[in-house]
């Protein structure tokens, strides 16, 4: 009756076999790596050429590496030793950036796994550590929504104005009070008027009539729906600016991600420069759109070195020359959104600019003065300039709607959006959260967590195995799964590990062990009470399983309500502890209860257990 | 081996009311630390700024605080931690003031100061807004945790059972924090995890000896409640203190091996064991006891299923 049938024997092998394999990478370290990727947004990495690039670039200065492994965004080059790592990032980095002052390759020191090839190509990697066991900066990025809100109230303003003058509505003022744009109007005609013009011209705004003293007025405020879309938006490109800027912070492994409504969280692994990293982050980039200047010979002359006077030499993307006019059309500031999209009637790929009133009023006359002439949209980073796109124009354009297209495949009209909005940042955004963490002080806490773990564990089996006896070694066995069971789960999600998360698997440890003696003691007490060994045994899982169960189930309700609610350090605590339970449950039950029936479960005259001593009252 | 060596049960609930009145004494007196001295709520939860520096030789704390004094930083707390080559410093937050770039100022003041020169080990700031919501979702998880444990206690068991277990394991909860109020310790995010996690851990205690009552019940007629109690307590005794034995093993190991950042989380675990043991033990099944439980609330479902197929 103590005998598993062999398909539950197979299942426990295979899920510690399964185990086994993903915690392996851990224990195969890291060796030394340089990743290249790019460094602008312009440039799309080529891996089959930028590998090859690697390569030539390594042998010529004579250098070993030990594998070269590409994704989509990044190649890895794997070194012997840090020295090699050293020079080989010198030597690649000559290579991708001969100008070191303006880099297009972010080439930086990384660590990768040196577990062997099959390993990583079944995604057994190592656990992802958190910062506080890697060390690196982590922030917390608040958008202030009320700020894109109000920046779009503005922008309305001037839409409004623009639009009563065109319609020939008669208004005695226009502002922004708050977070409503008011209109004031001497007498009701104006105002109806008004009402009718608005709103058959503009769909995001609520209008709301009032009258102020003597004065008639109109009262805009945003529709929820615009408003949201505004926030998300603003969340979107500033997320896209923060992307493009940490680029060249050159970290391997930055992590950007939204997290609620309107915040973002960053993390810089390995970046020790706090102050650099708050510089790049709160930079702005800005966008301008200039005339090209085609004057015939001119291009010629300032390649020669002679610029034209209130003319600058820049390169478009792609690399040919162009000579733009100094004088600013539009700045970006004017331009609401750009977004990749497809022509009505050639259905080839275009983006689609959208401008404010303003922006909208100027670029209608530069267009109506300037047709089948080129512009150019620059982006201005660092002081440098760059040709994002210099488009033909073919005719004049008003109403604010600007379509580019013509040669363009629909990526690099993604590209091209995607550039054009990260000029500047939607919304302003502020540090609400900052955790540097050391490099030393990282490694110091890998050790302690590791020690507690490793200490308590001992402490644990050396009790279990002298109080229970061969069940007790049963026990430290079953503990021993369950910690490789939450180790391979682990690295197999890819959960972030930190101290707590460490503390945690030792917590857990120390918990699951309960499901172990409420085992044993049943069992004792079975035979305490003159069963027979086997029917002991028997008893003493089936009684136990129903007080595990409830037991873990509570514990797992303050897991869960911790990973709901929790966030940072709870949540790697949480993250494990939940984990921890449904493996200590597998582990406790199965696995123990497995052992005990390869042990026990084919002896028919069975007359001790070796459970340790077992009392009975008066005897 | 074998250290409980019982020859009858045990009768704690000859005692009970004596538990309940020690029980209620404690949390009466940890109530009143709460009151009256408050928490010292970490970085996390006031905002603020908390940097930690390394030295190669011990620096002199004074000169560390002149020089941040002279910077604006008059309510500095400079201190050691850990060692003396270890300092740590804490700021509060300020209205108007540039919040976020707190941290490079201090380290640039600290590196003017002659002799040795600091290595910034950590620094943690955290804005003004954050530590409010930090707070109110520490106490939804809270409620969330007792409202899952009540549902999930009152459908495997009796309404009877969840009530008690979750007062018996809530009082623990409040010693905690008493104790982290009396002794001015640091109540910090890992803390707080500390603190539900034991809840979740100590009502597990509760539920093992429950299920003893419950099967008490059902095998053995002729036992009065109270013996029935004293029953489950002392068989389940014996597993009781080896499983809190083990758990506390791994925390002290925690606690010796875990440094400064796992101590307070560690301390919070051994207060919370310890009184979790006499908690779900002693009060726990009194509470039940007090509350009226019997025979036949366990007996009763299954006549009602009966009734209901006909």
């Amino acid at each position: 009756m103590n005998r598993y049938p062999l398909w539950k024997n197979l299942l426990i092998g295979l899920v510690l076999l399964w185990g086994l394999i993903y915690t392996l990478p851990n224990f195969y370290g890291e060796v030394p790596a340089v990743q290249v990727s790019s460094g602008k947004a312009t440039l799309k990495l080529d891996t089959g050429a930028t590998l090859k690039r690697v390569e030539e670039s390594l042998a010529a200065s004579g250098l070993q590496h030990d594998g070269l492994f590409a994704d989509l965004n990044s190649v890895r080059i794997r070194f012997h030793d840090t020295d090699t790592q050293l020079k080989a990032k010198d030597a690649v980095e000559k290579a991708f950036n001969p100008d070191a002052t303006d880099p297009s390759y972010v080439v930086a020191l990384n660590l990768l796994s040196a577990s062997p090839q099959w390993l990583t190509s079944i995604h057994a990697l190592p656990m992802y550590l958190g910062l506080d066991l890697r060390g690196g900066v982590h922030f917390l990025l608040q958008v202030d929504m009320k700020g894109a809100v109000t920046k779009r109230l503005d922008a309305t303003t001037g839409d409004l104005r623009t639009l009563l003058r065109d319609k020939n509505v008669r208004h005695t003022g226009i502002s922004r009070e708050g977070q409503n744009v008011v209109v004031r109007f001497r007498d009701v005609e104006n105002q109806s008027r008004a009402k009718a013009v608005i709103t058959a011209n503009t769909n995001d705004l609520q209008l709301v009539e009032g009258q102020d003293g003597a004065d008639f007025k109109l009262t805009a405020n945003l529709t929820p729906l615009a408003q949201k879309t505004i926030q998300e938006f603003a969340i979107k490109q500033n997320i896209s600016t923060l992307h493009n800027r940490i680029n060249e912070l050159g970290v391997a492994e930055p992590i950007i991600q939204q997290q609620g409504l309107d915040r973002i969280v960053v993390q810089l692994p390995g970046v020790q420069d706090v102050a650099k990293a708050k510089d790049i982050l709160g930079r702005t980039a800005t966008l301008e759109i200039r005339m090209v200047d085609d004057t015939p010979g001119a291009l010629e002359a300032a390649l020669n070195g002679t610029v034209p006077a209130g003319t600058e030499l820049y390169n478009e993307r792609g690399g040919r020359p162009l000579l733009v006019k100094k004088q600013v059309v539009l700045t970006g500031e004017r331009l609401t959104d750009a977004q990749p999209g497809f022509d009505g009637q050639t259905h080839e790929a275009a983006v689609h600019l959208t401008l404010d009133a303003a922006g909208a009023r100027i670029f209608k006359d530069v267009t109506r003065e300037n047709v089948n002439k080129r512009m150019a949209i620059l982006l201005i980073e660092k002081g440098k300039g760059e040709v994002v796109t210099a488009p033909v124009i073919r005719a004049e354009i008003g109403g604010g709607r600007v379509q580019i297209s013509g040669r363009m495949t629909s990526e690099e009209a993604t590209d091209t959006a995607l550039l054009l909005r990260a000029g500047s940042l939607a919304a302003p955004m502020e540090i609400i959260e900052e955790r540097t963490i050391g490099p030393s002080l990282g490694a110091d806490n890998i050790s302690k967590g590791f020690h507690s773990t490793l200490w308590g564990f001992i402490a644990i089996a050396v009790f279990m195995c002298l109080y229970y006896m061969l069940f007790g070694f049963v026990s430290v066995i079953a503990l021993a799964s369950n910690l490789l069971l939450l180790v391979a789960l682990l690295s197999l999600l890819q959960a972030t590990l930190t101290l707590p998360g460490i503390a945690a698997i030792a917590l857990t440890l120390g918990m699951a062990i309960d499901a172990n003696v409420l085992i044993n003691e049943r069992i004792r007490e079975e035979l305490r009470n003159g069963s027979s060994p086997q029917a002991a045994i028997h008893a003493g899982y089936d009684r136990a399983f129903d007080t595990i169960l409830d037991s873990n189930v509570t514990t797992l309700i303050a897991g869960i309500a911790l990973l709901v609610f929790g966030s940072g350090p709870v949540r790697g605590f949480a993250v494990v502890h939940c984990l921890g339970i449904l493996t200590s449950m597998f582990s406790a039950i199965l696995v123990s209860r497995g052992l005990v029936n390869l042990i026990y479960g084919k002896k028919r005259k069975l007359e001790k257990l070796a459970i340790g001593q077992v009392w009975k009252p008066g005897v | 081996m074998e250290f409980f060596r019982i020859h009858k049960d045990i009768p704690f609930m000859k005692h009970a009311l004596v538990f309940n009145v020690i029980s209620l004494v404690t949390f009466l007196l940890a109530v009143f630390f709460l009151a009256t001295k408050g928490l010292h709520f970490s970085v996390e939860f006031t905002g603020g700024t908390l940097m930690e520096v390394s030295y190669s030789e011990p620096p002199a704390l004074e000169k560390l605080r002149d020089a941040l004094a002279k910077e604006g930083y008059q309510d500095a707390q400079v201190q050691n931690f850990g060692s003396s080559r270890d300092v740590l410093i804490r700021l509060p937050n300020r209205d108007g003031a540039e919040t976020g770039k707190v941290s490079e100022k201090v380290i640039a003041s600290l590196g003017a100061i002659e002799g040795p020169k600091p290595e910034l080990r950590r620094v943690e700031f955290v804005g003004p807004q954050v530590g409010k919501e930090l707070a109110s979702d520490g106490a939804m998880a809270l409620l969330l945790v007792i409202g899952g444990i009540v549902v999930y206690l009152a459908m495997r068991f009796e309404w009877r059972f969840a009530v008690s277990a979750i007062i018996a394991n809530l009082h623990d909860v409040i010693i905690i924090l008493g104790f982290f109020a009396l002794f001015q310790w640091e109540f910090s995010l890992p803390v707080l995890a500390a603190t539900l996690a034991v809840l979740g851990y100590s009502v597990n205690e509760s539920v093992v000896v429950f299920d003893r009552v419950r099967e008490t019940f059902k095998k053995k007629r002729g036992l009065t409640t109270p013996q029935v109690l004293d029953h489950a307590i002392t068989s389940t005794i014996s597993r009781t203190i080896i499983t809190h034995g083990s758990t506390q093993i791994m925390v002290l190991s925690m606690l010796v091996f875990g440094g400064e950042t796992l101590f307070y989380f560690s301390l919070a675990l051994t207060i919370g064991i310890c009184f979790g043991i006499y908690s779900s033990v002693l009060v726990a099944s009194p509470l039940v006891m007090w509350l009226g439980v019997s025979r036949e609330q366990f007996m009763q479902p299954k006549k009602e299923k009966q009734e209901a197929v006909v």
